[in-house]
């Protein structure tokens, strides 16, 4: 059997999740110009909040009817630590030199991990995550297995609809407003320290989505899942131009796709034959973000600051 | 400077105190004689949180256990054991802080531990220099007691504080590939490792009997033992036609890459070594039906010599399972204790009052007991007499033994 269809397949799944934490990254960065590195915990307790709504459904509830209550569980879990983190940890910090902020996020990953540590009740190790029984469905030559439905579903309708709310609503243009010029914002009238809750909040909510995507797909949440997911979406977000969406989304498929073509392809070169395969797989993700930089410095759809939100 | 200079009378002053308070309660405890007994530490480095932490707190409990079992028969009279948990996090740079701690609390006589043969490399040289006794009762790295040129055939034993109650690796990987392909009838494998000491050591070990014997591999790749998707590897596999995969690594890794391989349509089984033989492994992958592991020794089930292990950890009421290592984290805590109890014997009913961690590590050398993974002694590298090895299989969401045999090269 060809190997490439489902090589394909495995990056597509693995950059939609990507692409949906890296949103996060990239909305925060698009209005405060601050790296949240905070957000790829608020990937991992999304995980766990889904988690906590599943165990605490009946037995043989159906996983299919689950997932829309497990959504929901997630998103307020990540929203709730989102916004209290930026109440309480970056707001006092606004006019604080950009180091500040940046040491407080990394302080605050590291103090959200110890928690879920200590009090969620077993998770000193990875928990187990419902997945969907049945067999995989074949599509054009890839074997998708019944979870990663959700992620290759939910990940565009996501998109439309943030799109669709940037754009189109008041809030979503006030947001692009603060991110071209916070001052100005305020003085037209746009209360922009809604606006950033807001930018928070919907990253957040995106997290947790791709959270219950995560589990689906690899059947555990850990509290150490966060750390290696954000810092590759961090990367994507970076590869597609940080502060622009769509960047984001792009940023995330197309270091997917490296890293399931590097594990697949790269031994096959002759006298590559020791860089390839799973252990270098990072490497060559960084080895992309680093010539794409070079040559295009903003990223590849770069930080339009007209979309820039 | 005012408040400087309080500071530092105020800080010698503490200190003094403490020397003197410390002073006392030591002259009281000689006063008392035969009813005040003076405790021994046997300290234990374990990775207690973490991914691994299942194999880990069995280790604990289990050497916690060693030592509360010894206080109720009062093996040693006058000497109350006990025992100092530190949790290494399985990484090699908190071992050894775990190591210089135990060095300097002068109550501690020997350390049990660690994990990870990784870890166990960053601990046996301050441990060796101060003679500080070591016995692992999971490390199965064959260079650990046999030095770097053990594969030439080179041994060279390079601490005399380090001792196992594991078998090595060469063992361990020999054992399996001889399983996999006189019993399983398996000739051809996909070899996988994570880069670890231990894993990477397993899997070289297994390659080098599993050609000897006439099989073959048919790819060979490395993970990180951080990843939890390998579905691009696993297209890798499906594609050679391998009839089984050999994992070199521990369960966080090994279930979700068993799992994975599966759902993706190639229905071969994973065999790995006691770093998977884990309760978690099962329950973190949902199809480990057919997956297969060796373990060292006798299945602590089928053991009579095990029997009271398993009812006394029951009946102690420690909250996580003994796991792989508990019959030889028991075996490891004895051999310290039935050492001190050899120097306490030899000095006339006494503790003795100088050079204990020498005389242990002494005794130690010298040990020969019925431990509850069979009979208990070292060689002349440190290694176990006791080669026994055992290879389970997933069955019924369980690992049911298959086999047992003693190894010989």
């Amino acid at each position: 059997m060809h190997e490439l269809p489902q090589q394909l397949a495995n990056g597509l799944i693995l950059g939609a999740m990507y692409g949906l934490i890296a949103i996060g990254y990239t909305m925060v960065y698009g209005i405060v110009q601050l790296i949240n590195f905070a957000h790829g915990e608020i990937f991992m307790v999304g995980g766990f909040g889904a988690l906590t709504v599943f165990l605490a459904l009946p037995a043989g509830f159906s996983l299919l009817a689950a997932i829309p209550l497990m959504i929901i569980g997630g998103v307020i879990v990540s929203v709730l630590v989102a916004t209290a983190a930026e109440r309480f940890a970056y707001r006092p910090l606004r006019n604080a030199p950009r180091l500040a902020p940046l040491i407080t996020a990394i302080g605050l990953s590291l103090a959200l991990q110890q928690a879920v540590w200590k009090w969620y009740p077993d998770a000193k190790k990875d928990r187990s995550f419902p997945q969907f029984d049945g067999s995989p469905f074949h599509i054009l030559g890839a074997n998708i297995q019944r979870g990663d439905l959700f992620i290759l579903i939910a990940a565009p309708v996501c998109m439309i609809a943030l799109g669709f709310y940037v754009t189109k609503t008041r809030t979503g243009r006030g947001m692009q407003a603060t991110a071209q010029d916070p001052d100005t914002a305020k003085l037209m009238g746009i209360n922009t320290d809604r606006i950033i809750v807001m930018a928070f909040a919907i990253g957040a909510a995106f997290a947790a989505v791709a959270a219950v995507g995560y589990g689906l797909h690899n059947g555990q949440v850990g509290f150490r899942m966060g750390f290696i997911m954000g810092l590759k979406a961090f990367t994507a977000a970076v590869l597609g131009g940080i502060g622009n969406i769509y960047g984001a989304m792009l940023g995330g498929i197309v270091l997917g796709l490296a890293e399931s073509l590097a594990v697949g392809y790269i031994g096959n070169i002759p006298s590559m034959e020791l860089f390839g395969g799973g252990a270098w797989k990072d490497v060559w993700a960084f080895v992309l973000l680093i010539v794409v930089l070079l040559v295009r410095p903003q990223g590849l759809l770069g930080e339009r600051v007209a979309d820039r939100a | 400077m005012r408040h400087r200079s309080l500071l530092i009378l105020t800080t010698v002053l503490t200190t003094g105190a403490l020397t003197l308070t410390a002073c006392g309660s030591r002259d009281k405890g000689g006063d008392g004689g035969s009813d005040k007994k003076q405790t021994v530490v046997i300290g234990v480095d374990a990775p207690l949180t973490g991914d691994l932490s299942a194999l880990g707190l069995g280790i604990k409990n289990s050497a916690d256990l060693a030592a509360q079992t010894a206080n109720k028969q009062n093996l040693v009279p006058g000497v109350e054991f006990k025992t100092q948990p530190l949790d290494d996090q399985a990484q090699p740079s908190v071992g050894q802080q775990n190591a210089t701690k135990f060095i300097g609390d002068k109550t501690v006589v020997g350390v049990v531990g660690p994990l990870n043969s990784s870890v166990s490399q960053s601990m046996q040289k301050p441990l060796n220099d101060a003679g500080l006794t070591q016995i692992s009762p999971a490390n199965t790295g064959t260079e650990l007691t046999q030095g770097d040129g053990w594969k030439t055939g080179n041994k060279v034993r390079p601490y005399k504080t380090f001792f196992r109650t594991a078998t090595t690796d060469q063992v361990q990987g020999a054992f399996a590939a001889k399983y996999l392909f006189n019993n399983a009838k398996v000739d051809s494998v996909y070899l996988i490792d994570d880069q670890k000491t231990y894993g990477a050591g397993l899997a070289a070990s297994f390659k080098d009997t599993f050609t000897k014997l006439g099989g073959k591999i048919v790819g060979s790749d490395h993970i990180n033992p951080d990843d939890r998707d390998f579905n691009a590897i696993v297209a890798k596999v499906k594609n050679t036609g391998a009839k089984a995969l050999y994992y070199g690594g521990e369960y966080p890794a090994a279930g979700p890459l068993s799992q994975q391989l599966k759902d993706s349509g190639t229905n071969i089984p994973l065999m790995g070594g006691d770093g998977i033989y884990s309760s978690d492994f099962i329950k973190l992958n949902k199809k480990a039906a057919g997956d297969l592991a060796t373990s060292v020794g006798k299945p602590v089930e089928q053991l009579d010599s095990a029997k009271s292990f398993i009812a006394n950890y029951k009946a102690a009421g420690y909250k996580d399972a003994y796991e792989a290592y508990g019959g030889g984290t028991y075996d490891a805590t004895w051999a310290i204790i039935q050492a001190v109890k050899d120097v306490v014997t030899a000095n006339s009913g006494k503790l003795p009052s100088g050079d204990l961690r020498a005389k242990v590590l002494d005794a130690v050398g010298k040990v020969k007991f019925d431990g509850v993974t069979g009979p208990v002694s070292f060689d002349q590298y440190g290694d176990t007499t006791n080669t026994m090895m055992t290879a389970y299989k997933v069955t019924d969401g369980a690992w049911k033994p298959e086999l047992s045999e003693a190894y010989k090269p």
